[in-house]
């Protein structure tokens, strides 16, 4: 099962890379969304997928608890990180009227 | 601290005062204060002749960073006291040559003389230090006063020009030479060079002897001016005149001299050491020469006639250094170079010092240095003219002063070149007498030339801008007159200098090759007799450069002559605009201001890397993993995921793409479940619902999507970009898994499984560690999400308009 999620998370980066070359700003932070499902899964695949139990105690031989915590602290930042995205997307949609990245070049310097 | 510490650091504490004398003492000219110190100086150093004419040195230790084997030593011996006295000396001359030179009430003279100084401490310090390290230090500083002295009238253009250039080339030589220096101190162990001297067998059989030796050459070439390098001393001609007598003709220029002649002790004997520095010599020497003929300006000329002459200086003490191939001072046949070599030193710094001045007076009185302009000034500047006449008859050759001596031991130095038997002299010695011949003949043309143009001829008013040209007050005068005295006295009695300056500089070039007490055969004659080729050359240049003069009206209006700009200015000016040039074009080509680009370097070098990898260490090595099974319906819930997923890019309607958005969310959640996270689906669930319904917030305020023409070519580089990318990550998370599983290591997480209810009490051991054995990350990802609420908040809340949302 390691293989096939591995190969999963491989299929996600590569779609959230495809989407964070993308022209509109919308479409890139969707693409750190996907980004981060690829990274969480990872972490789980990487500590092994063997059978056991919830890691609670008292009911058996559990799983490996670590990276459960690990990919747990990971999501609220993820999702901090998104949520700030988003409004900054809107902010700038607001003022400037645009979501193209390819308009909200900089003036070159010189 | 010693007198001798505080002889070098005295010139930096006046430089301090100087502003303050100048700003309550206006009254009085502040060169007047200026001037106390090298005339104390230089009589403080002429005390040390008994000293050093008898062989002796003086050492004094003073530790700076003794961990780095950094001090500042002083050292006196013969060559450190002939150029403090030249240092000096001149350094007293050319201050009292710019009180008159510059005006009290125009200039800022403040800066000039605390750039002067500043520069004067510097020469001193690296002719008196010991240790490589502190000369590389007032080396720079003395590259650092130069600039500012070139550039002194910063609102010319040309001014900051000639600075810059002379600058980049001189710091371009120091660093190599301190790169030199440290690889000596990688071969021998010490920065002192009296160690380096006596370990030079050491040096010598080292691999880095040869990338050593060129580093510390380059520095000695970029700041003597020697070719190519010699550029930017022409262009320092736009510094006030006392400063181009002072340091482009008597001191900066003559501490890459100092250098080699302080070092041949440490390379000396070495074939590369003698061909390069001989043939760098002898190339500068001629290109000079004949660069120096073609120029209009008094001070172009005597800037090429610097060059000329150091590259001379240069190449003798190249053949000198054979020397320490024979390992033999008796012998004349090459130490007769090395003599040649301290006496011209002497003798340029003279002759050339009072040029400069009387071409600074001719400029001062008649408002040009153009050679065209000038003409007939014999009469009405009669003392000048004499002056001139025999700096130029000295620079010349012509007997009796002493540049007649010393370019007749040029020439014996270089005749006897040939007989060394040497580094393939047999073969091609001949060549260098030739070389030097010629050089001579142009010599000798351009001072005829500067002169007769400048003195002779008739005066015509109507071409310069002062009217009433008249001879230079005699404070001006006195400076040169000292020094042009000083060339007829050497000339007339060489022998002055022989025993107290001359053969203990000598013998501090050329350490270790005499036995203790005895001397150098210093013994300058000016007769060698009819048979001598010396003679016959010298009569040669002579006859030459006088049909040459005489033929001038033929060849004035030659390409050859009309061209005055050295060739390899336009070198320096097209390799200087081209990597300006190019590195703004690859700037731009790189920093387009896209997003996508720069994502697209960011991957592209994280697959060449992750790729490369791999491949060199033989990975994936996925070998007989332990795999968990698939139950069947995982197959299902990733199939479904694979497509939820995929479909993403091609959808351009909002709420579709917020759906399949969350739809991957949602499985994520799911497949948590799956894997056993109870805590995982819970917090994924609820964070993706209110993703969700961010994006819902959001999305309506934003423009709708559109379908978006990506060029085919683009698409297909983000396809490549893309795959590439995920199958870098799938293949090293592969390989991870499978070398994590070779290594056998046992998870810390046994402890928290364990543990979770005896340490901490609780049952749930992911909560556990959250809040009791991993608190901290807890802590830290809470202050995470109160920032972002700030920023959110922050972000909706504070509106500035206009100016001020800077």
């Amino acid at each position: 099962m390691e293989t096939l999620v591995t190969i999963l998370a491989g299929v996600l980066v590569t779609v959230a890379t495809y989407l964070l070359l993308s022209k509109s700003l919308i479409r890139v932070i969707i693409g750190t969304a996907i980004l981060t499902h690829a990274a969480h899964l990872l972490i789980m695949v990487l500590a092994e997928l063997k059978t056991g139990t919830v890691p609670i105690v008292g009911e058996g031989d559990p799983v490996d608890p670590l990276p459960q915590a690990l990919i747990l602290t990971s999501i609220v930042i993820g999702f901090a990180v998104t949520a700030v995205s988003l409004v900054l997307a809107y902010r700038t949609y607001q003022e400037i009227g645009t979501d193209k990245l390819d308009e909200l070049r900089g003036e070159p310097d010189e | 601290m010693t007198l001798l510490h505080w002889a070098v650091l005295s010139p930096f504490i006046a430089a301090i005062l100087i502003p303050f004398l100048y700003k309550y003492l206006k009254r009085i000219h502040t060169g007047w204060f200026v001037l106390i110190l090298p005339l104390v100086l230089f009589i403080y150093f002429l005390s040390f002749i008994p000293r050093t004419s008898s062989g002796e040195a003086i050492l004094n230790n003073l530790d700076w960073v003794p961990s780095l084997g950094i001090n500042f030593n002083v050292y006196v011996d013969g060559l450190s006291l002939l150029f403090a006295l030249l240092i000096t000396g001149i350094g007293a001359l050319v201050v009292l040559y710019s009180i008159y030179y510059l005006s009290k009430r125009k200039e800022k003279l403040n800066n000039f003389y605390v750039y002067l100084l500043m520069f004067m401490g510097a020469m001193l310090g690296v002719v008196l230090s010991d240790n490589l390290i502190v000369i590389y230090v007032f080396w720079e500083v003395t590259s650092i006063a130069s600039s500012l002295l070139i550039s002194y009238w910063y609102t010319r253009e040309k001014s900051i020009y000639g600075a810059q250039k002379s600058m980049y080339i001189t710091v371009f030589g120091g660093l190599s030479m301190l790169a030199g220096f440290s690889l000596l101190y990688v071969i021998a162990g010490t920065f002192s060079i009296r160690e380096l001297i006596a370990n030079a067998d050491i040096v010598m059989a080292s691999g880095l002897f040869i990338p050593a030796m060129i580093l510390v050459l380059l520095g000695a070439f970029t700041k003597s001016a020697q070719f190519p390098f010699h550029i930017w001393l022409p262009d320092a001609m736009e510094a006030p005149t006392p400063v181009s007598a002072y340091l482009h003709s008597a001191t900066m220029v003559k501490a890459g001299i100092y250098l080699v002649a302080r070092l041949t002790g440490v390379f000396g004997g070495a074939p590369e050491w003698f061909w390069i520095i001989t043939i760098a010599g002898l190339v500068t020497l001629t290109w000079g020469s004949i660069s120096a003929v073609r120029q209009k300006d008094l001070k172009g000329i005597l800037a090429f006639s610097t060059i000329s002459q150091l590259g001379l200086i240069m190449s003798l003490l190249g053949t000198g250094s054979a020397a320490f191939y024979f390992q033999d001072g008796d012998n004349a046949l090459y130490m007769t170079a090395i003599l040649a070599a301290v006496f011209h030193l002497i003798n340029h710094a003279t002759f050339k010092g009072s040029l400069f001045m009387a071409a600074g007076i001719v400029d001062h009185e008649t408002g040009t240095r153009d050679i065209r302009k000038l003409g007939g000034l014999m009469t009405i500047m009669p003392i000048t003219a004499t002056i001139s006449l025999i700096g130029l008859a000295s620079m010349a050759g012509l007997p009796p002063f002493n540049g007649f001596l010393s370019k007749e031991m040029f020439l014996t130095g270089m005749l006897n070149v040939t007989e060394y038997g040497i580094f393939h002299l047999e073969t091609f010695g001949f060549i260098i007498p030739i070389i030097a011949w010629i050089a001579s003949v142009f010599t000798f043309l351009y001072c005829i030339l500067m002169f007769s143009k400048t003195f002779m001829g008739k005066f015509d008013s109507s071409k310069l801008k002062v009217q009433h040209v008249h001879e230079a007050p005699i404070g001006m005068l006195i400076s040169p007159i000292i020094l042009a005295v000083l060339v007829v006295v050497f000339g007339l009695f060489p022998n002055l200098l022989a025993y107290s300056i001359i053969e203990p500089a000598m013998a501090a070039i050329a350490p270790g090759i005499l036995s203790p007490g005895e001397f150098f055969d210093v013994h300058i004659t000016h007769w060698h007799g009819f048979l001598a080729p010396e003679l016959w050359m010298t009569i040669g240049v002579v006859v030459l450069g006088v049909i040459l003069f005489m033929t001038f009206k033929k060849w004035e209006n030659t390409a050859f002559y009309r061209g005055e700009r050295d060739l390899f200015n336009y070198a320096y000016d097209y390799g200087y605009d081209g990597l300006v040039k190019g590195s703004q074009w690859l700037t731009r080509i790189q920093m387009t201001g896209r997003l996508r680009d720069y994502f697209i370097y960011m991957c592209t070098f994280i697959i060449l890397i992750m790729a490369y990898t791999m491949y060199r260490y033989n990975l994936p090595a996925i070998q007989s993993l332990d795999l968990s099974p698939v139950p069947i319906y995982v197959w299902f819930v990733i199939a479904v995921f694979i497509g939820s997923v995929i479909v993403i890019p091609f959808i351009n309607n909002r709420v579709a793409l917020i759906i399949a958005t969350s739809v991957s969310g949602f499985i994520v959640a799911l497949l948590f479940v799956l894997f056993r996270a109870p805590d995982l689906a819970l917090t994924q669930l609820l964070i993706e619902t209110v993703s969700v319904i961010l994006f819902m917030l959001v999305f309506y305020h934003l423009p709708k999507l559109k379908k978006v023409k990506t060029p085919p070519k683009l698409k297909a580089v983000k396809l490549i970009i893309s795959i590439g990318f995920g199958l870098m990550i799938t293949l090293g998370s592969l390989s991870a898994f499978s070398l994590g599983q070779e290594a056998n290591y046992s998870s810390i997480s046994e402890y928290y499984t364990e543990n979770a209810k005896e340490e901490a009490g609780g049952y749930n051991i992911v909560n556990v560690i959250l809040v009791d054995f991993r608190g901290l990350d807890t802590m830290l990802e809470v202050l995470v999400v109160a920032l972002a609420v700030l920023t959110v908040v922050s972000l909706i809340r504070l509106r500035f308009k206009g100016s001020e949302d800077v």
